[in-house]
């Protein structure tokens, strides 16, 4: 992972910073500059705004066969959820027990570790999913 | 101008080990190590968290409660911590990018073993004070580790709570605060150690007891007051029994210090304890009840609070984020293989975390 690159979307990383077509009302995330339905009439009209962080469980895959980085999670769930605000987002899903996920739970983001650059470099921060419990 | 607690938030890692089990692994009496400490489980922070996000967590429940709040107009953070996850690089950076309060705002991370949150609320009170910021945050935090078999391993846990201090709409008035601070060995850690260091028998008396009973009469003199005038007192707690030691040797009851008793549920939390104990007693705390609180940082010192509650408390939305009890029963315990493995005990070829 490239320091720059991660640092640059820090803001979408943890506070799920997305904009809004001022046309159509279609919210994008991460932020892009155009809105892929209304292409040119969204110009200058995407609004930014921020996720309010939850949603629903769409979809979920139990991973048992991990990447080295992710070994000391495994197994773990990665879970594709539908925002509030109508937006797809797809992240890991933790303190749960993998057979307690349904789909239809209702979910939270929540700022943990997602990697680093080995023991001496940059430690990555991102959103995480985690169960709605209170 | 009265200073103090304007909102608060706290969060505690959801897995738990018992004594007895740590016990078990090292033909250890994991049961009398339970019973001598009064530590039933101690929180274990997942492979993921750490000091930063743990504060992110407590600092962002702290904001769900106040969204009148704006948080530019914080103009201070704090992160007190013996256990921030870079040496260079403060984690406040991080917490308060992620609350939304940079960059016009100054941040530093603060260490004094287990008081560094409280010191931490005493400068965001000199700053609102002196008129410098509007709100200041500070927040205590760690995920505290023992060297495996030491004794501090039956105790030493993870979790945090963030205050945002200021002078409009608080919930809880800081009357007085009086520190009392000496050069003592009783814990410490050189820097590139992984494990710190204790002085045995020499953590008790010349150390924790000493400090604590000292800035709790500082306060007391200062405020006029007696014990039974508090509905609530919090003291360090590294142990279950400690603060019951040093309430009694003080004139305070078991049932003033019951609610922000946390130690024998989730362990010493360190820079954690004290603020997780006050987060405790504010989710329950009622217009006109003072509160008395004194934290312990080794090496050593003590911070003393006189706090009485507001009637804004009524107004603060209390369960906009999750109470302290929460945390405490949603609760999943672990094995030792699991918690060596949570902790970077094992080592991983290739792996790191
Ligand atoms: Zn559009």
């Amino acid at each position: 992972m490239a320091t720059a690159r991660f640092w640059r979307d820090n803001p979408s990383r943890y506070n799920l910073k997305a904009v809004r077509c001022g046309n159509c009302g279609k919210v994008f995330f991460p932020p892009r500059a155009v809105c892929s339905v209304c292409h040119r009439k969204s110009i200058g009209k995407m609004e930014c705004m921020s996720l309010k962080g939850e949603g629903e469980l769409i979809s979920f895959s139990v991973v048992h066969d991990a990447p080295s980085q992710f070994e000391i999670h495994k197994p773990y769930v990665v879970a594709i959820v539908r925002m509030d605000e109508g937006v797809m987002l797809t992240s890991q899903l933790i303190d749960v027990d993998p057979k307690e996920v349904r789909i239809g739970m209702r979910v939270r983001t929540t700022l943990r570790k997602v990697g680093e650059d080995g023991p001496a470099g940059v430690i990555y921060y991102g959103y995480k999913f985690a169960p709605v419990r209170a | 101008m009265d200073v103090g607690i304007v909102s608060y938030g706290a969060y505690v890692p959801r897995y738990r080990i018992t004594p007895q089990e740590i016990g078990r692994v090292w033909g250890s009496d994991g049961e009398m190590m339970s019973k001598g400490l009064m530590i039933y489980s101690k929180s274990v922070p997942a492979p993921d968290e750490d000091v930063i996000t743990i504060s992110v967590e407590a600092a962002r429940n702290m904001m769900r409660r106040v969204p009148e709040v704006d948080p530019q107009d914080i103009g201070a953070l704090y992160v007190g911590s013996e256990s921030h996850p870079y040496a260079v690089k403060p984690s406040g950076t991080i917490v308060a990018e992620a609350i939304g309060c940079s960059p016009n705002m100054t941040v530093a991370d603060y260490e004094f073993a287990c008081k560094a949150g409280t010191a931490a609320i005493q400068t965001c009170m000199g700053l609102v004070g002196a008129g410098m910021v509007r709100y200041g945050v500070a927040i205590g935090a760690d995920t505290s580790q023992g060297a495996p078999g030491d004794p501090l391993e039956y105790s030493a846990s993870a979790g945090g709570a963030a205050f945002l201090i200021g002078s409009k709409d608080v919930i809880a008035v800081i009357n007085h605060t009086c520190s009392f601070t000496t050069d003592t060995p009783d814990f410490w850690r050189r820097e590139g150690q992984d494990y710190p260091s204790h002085g045995g028998r020499f953590t008790g008396e010349p150390a924790y007891f000493k400090h604590v009973a000292s800035a709790a009469k500082l306060v007391l003199k200062r405020a006029g007051s007696k014990p039974s005038d508090y509905a609530h007192a919090v003291f360090h707690q590294p142990n279950g029994k400690f603060p019951q030691r040093v309430a009694k040797m003080l004139g305070f009851t078991d049932k003033q210090i019951e609610v922000g008793l946390l130690t024998p549920k989730i362990g010493n939390t360190y820079s954690g304890a004290v603020p997780l104990g006050l987060s405790a007693v504010l989710d329950v705390a009622q217009p006109g009840e003072r509160v008395f609180v004194v934290a312990y940082g080794s090496g050593a010192g003590a911070d003393g609070f006189d706090i009485t509650i507001t009637d804004n408390i009524t107004r603060l939305r209390r369960l906009a984020a999750p109470l302290v009890s929460h945390y405490i029963e949603d609760r999943q315990v672990i094995d030792y293989a699991t918690y060596a493995k949570f902790r970077g005990k094992i080592r991983l070829k290739g792996g790191s975390a």
